[in-house]
């Protein structure tokens, strides 16, 4: 074994900690230091106007790029097993700002139809506003995969552990048909996060992330990081490879090679549509990277222990949970995810005579005495949403059912609690009048 | 570092060594770019200009100009009349061979084939004849990496240390 530091390859819980953040060499400063600054003294104007062409590796302004930030995104990319990232503020702008360097008017997305509520409204609605186009597709059937891809689809699009029913993406297949297409395969990987698992080593291009989720962890900040395995031949995406009208004609691929994709995706869409994370945030977000494989660990096996008990219950009608032999995909979250399933996941409160499921589930969500009633996942805190009653309450049951999301359907995301506290706290609400 | 390599473990241990990346960037004076454009915005004219702008003596080699960057252009490494550290070559993979042979006959201390750049071949004409080799690598990005500025741009150094930083 080597005993040079430069050709060891450290394990993920020492990346989580180190990747990205060499101790300053002046102050020495053993945390990551805020850089809470909106800009950068340039050394001459030489020098400055080298930074704008990007010709040398430097800070000019925080919306393209800052020290704080910077630490982030190499530590996320490093845990990710990526060439690089581009920090943004939030999940919803990472994918915008995948899908706007990438696309150009006229192109088309194939997504899973199991995925997060605003990712469909993103995909559908705003993205139509830059004529581009998605077709979903149940994210099971490789065929239908297939059938959609036209020759304007530019990328493929899924979630590792997909809402609303824990669908798991078959990430190596939908990779390879994506590959033999030429057509980059794009992954939601906040569910798992890359302790659980790491989409490019199956083949995944390009990965997003809201950090707001387990990442930080905390429920203490937004944030979003966009990936790049790297590996990619962008050459066929004018996008990517032709003389950017953007840039003074700079052909990004040609010019930087695997960091192309990111360098573009910085030096254009981050620049020109603002979506970038604060250094703030980002100092949050790296504390709670800090302790993420940890996290994960303790919340996916409090999770399983969750839904063995509902799946026991009495009152309890379905769990939806990979980690559980009755998932429909259960043997491919054992493949791709054999740490386990996530934290998160979603149950069917059995329903009463003479009482209408809705009715049913604001019961059991104001019995409980820990699970915390919001609109968010991945805190260390246990969460709970009745999507019938909240985020869905306009719509009818139709409608419910068509989106997946049944009137019955409570979605609940695991923390760190003491797990015997969780199921008292299941139970009573469970059995709650 | 493996990230996006072509080269197998054991031609990245021998021809992207980080000890041997390293020592060159500290040690040499003057490169010779073999293969650099007269186009500001290509990879290569990146590249030299960069290297130029930390102090670097660049020598360009191209038979199609006269001088590029304000520096004399020579038409091939054996025109270059003063002594070169480093061949940084920006030609197809296939010319390597050539520029290998050269490289040896002007007396380099190193062969230094870009990203994407393999040609085992050329690799061992410069390794027999005493040459440090480095392939399928980036002169820039390397000098990024290890000064640490790539840093700055969120890509994936693989630096990994608890030790504090030198001043660059
Ligand atoms: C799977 C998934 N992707 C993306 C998002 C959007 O992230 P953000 O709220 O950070 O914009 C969320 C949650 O909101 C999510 O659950």
């Amino acid at each position: 074994m080597s005993n040079k530091a430069e050709t060891r390859k450290f394990g993920f819980e020492t990346r989580m900690v180190h990747a990205g953040h060499i101790p300053d060499a002046v102050t020495g400063a053993r945390a990551v230091p805020i850089y809470q600054t909106t800009s950068f003294v340039f050394d001459d104007a030489d020098q400055a106007a080298q930074l704008f062409e990007l010709k040398q590796f430097g800070n000019i302004y925080s919306r393209i790029s800052n020290p704080t930030t910077a630490v982030f995104e190499e530590r996320v990319a490093s845990l990710e097993g990526a060439a690089g990232a581009v920090a943004t503020a939030s999940g919803m702008a990472a994918q915008l700002v995948a899908f706007l360097t990438l696309l150009e008017p006229g192109d088309e997305v194939v997504a899973s139809s199991q995925l997060y509520g605003g990712s469909i409204t993103q995909l559908v609605h705003t993205l139509r506003k830059f004529n581009l186009q998605v077709r979903f597709v149940d994210p099971s059937s490789i065929a239908e995969w297939e059938a959609a891809i036209t020759p304007k689809t530019r990328a493929l699009y899924g979630e590792t552990i997909g809402n609303p029913r824990g669908a798991i993406l078959d990430i190596g297949r939908i990779a390879a048909l994506g590959a033999s297409h030429g057509i980059p395969l794009i992954v939601d990987n906040t569910m798992a996060t890359p302790a659980l698992c790491r989409p490019i080593e199956h083949g995944a291009t390009l990965i997003v992330h809201s950090a707001t989720k387990f990442m930080g962890g905390h429920g203490t900040a937004l944030g979003g990081v966009l990936l790049d395995s790297g590996k990619f031949d962008f050459s066929r995406y004018p996008s990517i490879a032709a003389p950017s009208a953007a840039y003074h004609d700079l052909r990004f691929y040609d010019t930087f090679g695997h960091y192309g994709f990111l360098m573009k995706a910085r030096a254009e869409t981050i620049r020109d549509t603002g979506a970038c994370l604060s250094p703030f945030n980002a100092f949050l977000l790296i504390q709670g990277l800090e302790t993420l494989s940890l996290r994960m660990e303790r919340q996916t096996a409090s999770a399983l222990k969750v839904a063995q008990f509902l799946e026991g219950h009495g009152e309890v009608a379905w769990v939806a949970y990979a980690g559980l032999p009755s998932h429909p995909d259960h043997a491919l979250a054992r493949k791709y995810l054999p740490g386990g399933p996530g934290a998160v996941f979603s149950f069917g409160l059995r329903a009463k005579k003479g009482e209408g499921a809705r009715a049913r589930g604001r019961v059991f969500i104001e019995a409980l005495q820990l699970f915390s009633h919001l609109a968010n996942i991945g805190d260390v805190r246990s969460l709970v949403i009745h999507p019938a009653s909240t985020t869905h309450q306009q719509l009818s049951d139709e409608e419910l059912a068509k989106g997946g999301v049944a009137p019955e359907l409570i979605r609940l995301s695991i923390g760190l609690e003491n797990v015997e506290d969780l199921l008292w706290d299941l139970d009573q609400a469970l059995l709650a009048r | 570092m493996t990230l996006n390599s072509a080269l197998s473990a054991e031609h990245q241990r021998l021809y992207q060594d980080p000890h041997v990346i390293q020592r060159l960037l500290r040690e040499a004076r003057t490169i010779a770019v073999v293969g650099l454009s007269t186009d500001p915005q290509r990879a290569s004219w990146f590249v030299a200009n960069y290297l130029k702008k930390l102090g670097y003596r660049i020598i360009p080699v191209n038979p199609k100009a006269d001088t590029i960057m304000e520096e004399k252009c020579y038409p091939s490494l054996a025109a270059i009349p003063e002594p070169v550290d480093i061949v940084d070559v920006f030609r197809p993979a296939a010319d390597a061979t050539a520029i290998a042979r050269d490289a040896v006959a002007i007396g380099a201390k190193a062969l230094w084939l870009q990203l994407k750049l393999v040609n085992l071949e050329a690799a061992e004409i410069a390794s027999r004849a005493g040459l440090a080799v480095v392939m399928d690598r980036c002169v820039k990005i390397e000098h990024g990496r290890y000064q640490g500025r790539l840093h700055w741009g969120g890509m994936n150094t693989e630096i990994i240390t608890a030790r504090k930083a030198r001043l660059a």
